[in-house]
């Protein structure tokens, strides 16, 4: 074979094992989504469907129409929206301040900043934290304790570096102080890091689940990720969830419907703002990798 | 103002008047930067009270806490705690399961974003590689909750869809989420699921930076598909793959809460139990503080000793290094 046909031979089986692979990255998904749209009284669970018989929102209609449901997800809302602003906000304020070279003691600051990178103390210490603040069953326990994080500052911190000082100087002269400068120049200039930034803590808020099961006891004040694991987990396991279970009794529609349509409701937002995500890869992949 | 900005020097404090005038000169700083600190500050408490508060909380561990006496007056006991839990069977337990899942990711995980992002980057259509890429990194913005839930509903011996499909076949039904000799395998497939995608973003890049003049070269050498990868591409991005392996052996004593917890029952919690599961169970749900909390300085120390480790290591093969 000559080199141009077995390049195309190349090409081509390279091209069907990653069309392959995606197929299989995206098949449990589409499975969700398929069976989350079938209608409740066609479905049956010894049949591996790949399309609805029948088309159906009737399990969406039910899970909105439940209250837990609902409370859930307006509490995952306020976490995700609340949360985002103030951690961008805490963030973007102190990273600036120890951007700023003149800044007495932001040496020592940085230190201090990056020990919390190396050390964490566990997870039994910031729990009494969270007890002795009074914190348990309230919803500030979810944001306070992750407001910010030392590889977040860091890295907006160099973010701001790159930004020429002489941007400032002009500021300056035009009369700004230090609030002014950050808001009116530093800020609309890392607007696109700030998004970035912004989108990672919104998905990380969204997805809330560990301080959650920590800090929250009150089923009400619970957000979207522990009503599902009550839905999706506990009920196949023995115990199941006493309000998930009373929730998915509804005799006409199978739980398995509902588990599905529960779940795709819970990854709706995260498609929404992945193309967003998408422009900002590069930075995620510095800004994802080290939030477990 | 430009003025603002420039240096405080001590001669603008006369000697004679100033009781100290480095404080003074300490004070005029602190005045003219007086915003920034203000700005800070937010920051700064968030650090001091949620962070270095319960790094103080680790004393804990050497007393026997109680929380009616608090942290202050609570009784101490030096390292029994700590011989306790050497002491004790579940030790080596945790020891075990946190090696085991760590080790398979190492050898199953690792390896394939490379392979991946090798494959990627050979792609020419750039339509069919954003298409690709986009599938396969979407994953790792689900949360655990979620995947772990797919995971049960598509695996569970009752109507899961994979064991319809071998009943359909004609083979046996599969006890993948309760049989103990699985959930090591499931775990690393779900991780795999999650992030083998996302993983290939840092070798991308690397790719991306390799000079093409060398890929002509290698052509004019009459080097095909596969010698070029081999000589070009994976020479190029050795330096990444090195350091990223060389980083990942620091988090060896760090296996995914969420993921275990959420994957853990009764059949299967001798092989699931690691560090954090049974400090959140010993902890939080049965209230011996001052032993999890043991356990957990414990896995932290090791872990802290590992990532310094690391970075030496890392930066003796002259990369840079996280710290």
């Amino acid at each position: 074979m000559s080199y141009r046909s077995r390049d195309r031979v190349f090409q081509a089986v390279n091209a069907i094992l990653l069309g392959i692979i995606s197929l299989i990255t995206f098949f449990p998904l589409y499975y969700v989504f398929i069976v989350s749209f079938t209608e409740p009284s066609t479905y049956l669970s010894s049949e591996l469907q790949l399309f609805p018989k029948q088309w159906s929102l009737d399990s969406y209609k039910y899970l909105m129409s439940t209250n837990a449901f609902l409370n859930a997800i307006g509490n995952s809302v306020f976490l995700a929206v609340v949360g985002t602003a103030l951690s961008l906000l805490i963030t973007s304020c102190l990273a600036y301040a120890i951007s700023r070279k003149r800044l007495m003691g932001r040496r020592i600051i940085m230190l201090l900043i990056l020990l919390t990178t190396l050390f964490n103390p566990g997870i039994i210490p910031p729990y009494l934290l969270v007890r002795d603040l009074h914190l348990i069953n309230s919803i500030w326990s979810l944001i306070l304790p992750v407001l910010t994080n030392g590889w977040y500052v860091l890295l907006m911190k160099g973010f701001f570096d790159s930004i020429p000082t002489s941007l400032e100087e002009a500021a300056r002269i035009d009369g700004c102080n230090d609030v002014s400068v950050w808001y009116r120049v530093i800020l609309p200039l890392s607007l696109p890091s700030l998004a970035a930034f912004g989108l990672f803590y919104a998905v990380a808020y969204w997805n809330t689940f560990f301080t959650a099961l920590l800090y929250i006891n009150e089923f009400s004040k619970q957000p979207l990720q522990v009503l599902l694991q009550n839905m999706l987990i506990d009920a196949s396991t023995a115990a199941g969830g006493s309000v998930a279970a009373e929730m998915m009794s509804e005799q006409r529609i199978p739980p398995e419907t509902l588990k599905m349509a529960a779940v795709v409701i819970a990854t709706v937002p995260i498609l929404l703002v992945y193309p967003f995500l998408q422009k900002h890869f590069a930075k995620g992949a510095m800004v994802g990798s080290v939030k477990e | 103002m430009a003025s603002s900005l420039e240096p405080i020097t001590k001669r603008t404090t006369p000697a004679t008047k100033a009781r100290n005038p480095r404080l003074r000169h300490i004070g005029k700083l602190l005045i003219r930067d007086k915003f920034l600190y203000v700005l800070a500050l937010p920051g700064l408490l968030y650090f001091l009270i949620f962070k270095y508060v319960p790094m103080w909380g680790i004393i804990i561990s050497f007393q026997n806490y109680s929380p009616y006496q608090g942290v202050m007056a609570s009784p101490w006991v030096g390292l029994e705690h700590f011989q306790r839990f050497f002491s004790n069977p579940d030790f080596f337990m945790l020891f075990r399961n946190t090696l085991a899942i760590n080790t398979l990711s190492l050898i199953f995980f690792f390896p394939l974003p490379i392979l991946l992002s090798l494959m990627l980057n050979e792609v020419r259509q750039q339509a069919y590689r954003k298409i690709v890429q986009s599938i396969v990194y979407l994953p790792h913005f689900l949360s655990w909750v979620i995947i772990v839930g797919i995971t049960f509903i598509l695996f569970s011996t009752g109507d899961g869809a994979v064991n319809q499909m071998l009943v359909s076949l004609g083979f046996e039904k599969i006890d993948f989420l309760t049989n103990k000799h699985y959930f090591w395998a499931m775990l690393t497939a779900q991780s795999i699921w999650k992030d083998a995608g996302w993983g290939t973003i840092i070798f991308l890049a690397a790719m991306a930076g390799i000079d093409p003049q060398l890929y002509e070269a290698a052509k004019i050498d009459g080097a095909g598909r596969f010698r070029q990868m081999w000589n070009v591409t994976l020479p190029g991005i050795r330096s990444v793959i090195v350091i990223l392996l060389i980083l990942r052996m620091g988090h060896i004593m760090d296996v995914g809460f969420e993921q275990v917890f959420l994957m853990m029952n009764g059949a299967v919690s001798e092989v699931a139990d690691v560090f954090d599961t049974y400090v959140y169970r010993l902890g939080v749900k049965q209230g011996q503080f001052s032993y999890s909390t043991a356990v957990g300085l414990f896995k932290s120390m090791v872990g802290l000793i590992l990532v310094i480790g690391t970075n030496k290591l890392a930066k003796k093969f002259g990369e840079e290094g996280v710290y």
